[in-house]
This record gives C-alpha cells, structure tokens and sequence, in this order.
C-alpha cells in the first residue's frame, strides 16, 4: 500500500534522497525547507517554511491532513551542524543548534501524532548521529542536542506507544552532503576510523534503515535507536 | 461562533464518550465535566479530545490553534476543566 510520507529538509542531502526514493516506490511525499524545493513530481508537494515556527508548522500539517486524508509517516530529517570547540562555540550558535534540531524535530512531531493518533496507526523516524555515543571532540553542543532526541525519541515512543505509533531514529556516520563539507578530510578520516566499519556512509545506508522503521511487519519495534558503521553506545 | 464552537466540542466529546462508553459525556451540556475534579477523560483521554477539537476547529474556520498552549497550562482554573469552559477558551483563542 503506497503511503503518505512528510520529510523535513528535503531540499538537499539525505532529506532530497529520502524523498526521491519515497515517491520512485509510488508514495506521496510532502517536503519542507526554508527555501524552494528542488523536487518536480506530481506525488510531490513542498512548503517553504521553518521548522521551528509553531504556527507555519500546524497550518502545514492541517492542510496535509485535509489534501490527503492521513499521514502514515514523519521523517525528522532537517537539522543543523557547527562543529567548534566548546569553549569557542558563540552562544548564539548553541541556541540555533537546539533550536532547530531539538525544538523543530519535538514541534513536528507533536503535530504529526496529533494526525496519527487519530489513525492509531503511524511511523517516526528522527536523526542522530554517531557523534553521540562516540562523544566526539569539536561536536559537544551538536551531539548534545542529538542526544536530546535519542531521549525525546525513546520517551515518546512510550507516549505514544498506546496510539500503535512507533518512535524510532537513525544515527548515520559522515556521508557526503553539505552538513561536512566544511569539515577537514583528516578530522573525518579519523572519525570513520572510530567506527567499527571503516568507511564513509553512503545515502543507501540511510534509506536501508529508514524502510526498515517504516515497515508495516515494523510494528513491533520502537524507541530504538540505530547507529550506522557498527558504532554502539 | 459561540454555538458552533460548542457544537463541534460537543461532537468531539461525545465521540470520546461512545469510544470510552461513558454515558455522561454522550449527553453534553456545557456543565458536562471533562478533567479534573470528577472529570470523566484520564490524561491519555484528554490528549485525543484536544486533538480531535483543533482538528474540528481547523475544518470549519480554517484556523489553526493550540489548545496546550502556555496560557492554558498556566491558569489557575483549567480550562479543559467542563465543556462551558473549554468553549469560551477556545473562543478567546479563535479571538487573538
């Protein structure tokens, strides 16, 4: 059964990739981003907006609701990354990264469980990385704020877990996309060889897993957390 | 506006009632009490009625609200606390 798919950030990246192969499976898939979109497909519907922005993001998520009826999954993938030493980090960066990876990820899917309460039936999938469990140099308020949704995941998968709604997320290694690419290649190199499987993630790692989360036979999984490139906490 | 938006609390809350199979919330008055102090909805129970009533107020205003909002969360009287009380909260809502 093709499914009704919301995935933030679809702009670039993952996000793009994500949504790309969504719709190639014949799904419908609504994107957002704070600028245009850069998906051409009649299953495809974009809307510019900010993901921290409470009342863009309901009105989003109402006209969704009424075009299509229902929403069977929310991909949490918009997020933001400064990598800096702590004691330089500017505070106004810190706010930024837990604004828009925190707060935008626990805003969307509130309203989203909103929609799929109702339904007694949905799928969320949010993003972590391996920065986390690796507690990585130069990553300490971007990784804090990921931990912050490995625990806002696990605690609303039990929220949410009497309206059949799953709560899962995906850490991925660095794969290539604008999120590094301000990131030296030796801080990288040394990254990937923290990693139990040494090499750069690739977008099918990601997509690999998300499918996974988002299988119907998947309904017996949640609040679980699944970090690519065999990195464990 | 008044008695559409008790109208579609109404509905919601007895919706809420045939699914709980409560017979006081399937017959609603604004005195009909719904959280708290002999209330009939438990947390969990609250959550839908408010999603299920955002959702309704969406549909016939094309207006999209927060009924958990800060105000609501901070008033000494809840306003979730009968239906009489949650109707005027959202009118003042749908007023802002």
């Amino acid at each position: 059964m093709t499914k009704v798919i919301l995935i933030t950030g679809t702009r670039k990246g993952i996000g793009e990739a994500l949504a790309r192969h969504y719709l190639m499976l014949g799904n419908t898939v609504i994107g957002c981003s704070r600028e245009e979109g850069s998906i051409t497909h009649n299953s495809y519907r974009h809307f510019c907006l900010d993901i921290t922005d409470e009342s863009a993001v309901i009105s989003m998520i109402r006209s969704l609701k009424k075009e299509f009826g229902r929403l069977d999954v929310l991909i949490n993938n918009a997020g933001i990354a400064s990598m800096n030493h702590f004691i330089t980090t500017p505070l106004s960066t810190m706010e930024k990264l837990f604004r828009v990876n925190v707060l935008g990820t626990a805003l969307m899917m509130r309203e989203c469980a909103k929609v799929m309460m109702k339904q007694e039936r949905g799928r969320i999938i949010n993003f972590t990385t391996i920065a986390t469990p690796l507690h990585l140099e130069g990553e300490a308020i971007y990784a804090s704020a990921k931990a912050a949704i490995e625990n806002l995941t696990q605690t609303t998968s039990k929220e949410l877990s009497n309206y059949k709604i799953t709560v899962n997320a995906i850490g991925p290694t660095p794969i290539q996309t604008d999120l590094i690419k301000a990131v030296p290649k030796e801080k990288i190199d040394a990254l990937i060889e923290k990693q139990t499987l040494k090499r750069m993630g690739t977008f099918d790692d990601i997509t690999h897993v998300v499918d996974f989360f988002v299988d119907e036979k998947s309904d017996f999984l949640t609040g679980q957390i699944l970090y690519l490139g065999g990195v464990s906490r | 506006m008044k008695e559409h938006i008790f109208e579609i609390i109404s509905s919601a809350v007895r919706d809420m009632g045939e699914e709980l199979e409560n017979e006081t919330l399937q017959h609603v008055s604004e005195e009909t009490k719904l959280f708290g102090n002999g209330g009939a909805l438990d947390s969990l129970a609250l959550v839908s009625l408010i999603a299920d009533v955002e959702e309704k107020i969406y549909d016939t205003f094309e207006r999209a609200i927060v009924l958990a909002d800060e105000r609501a969360m901070s008033q000494r009287t809840s306003p979730f606390r009968d239906v009489g009380s949650l109707c005027n909260y959202v009118e003042k809502l749908l007023n802002d």
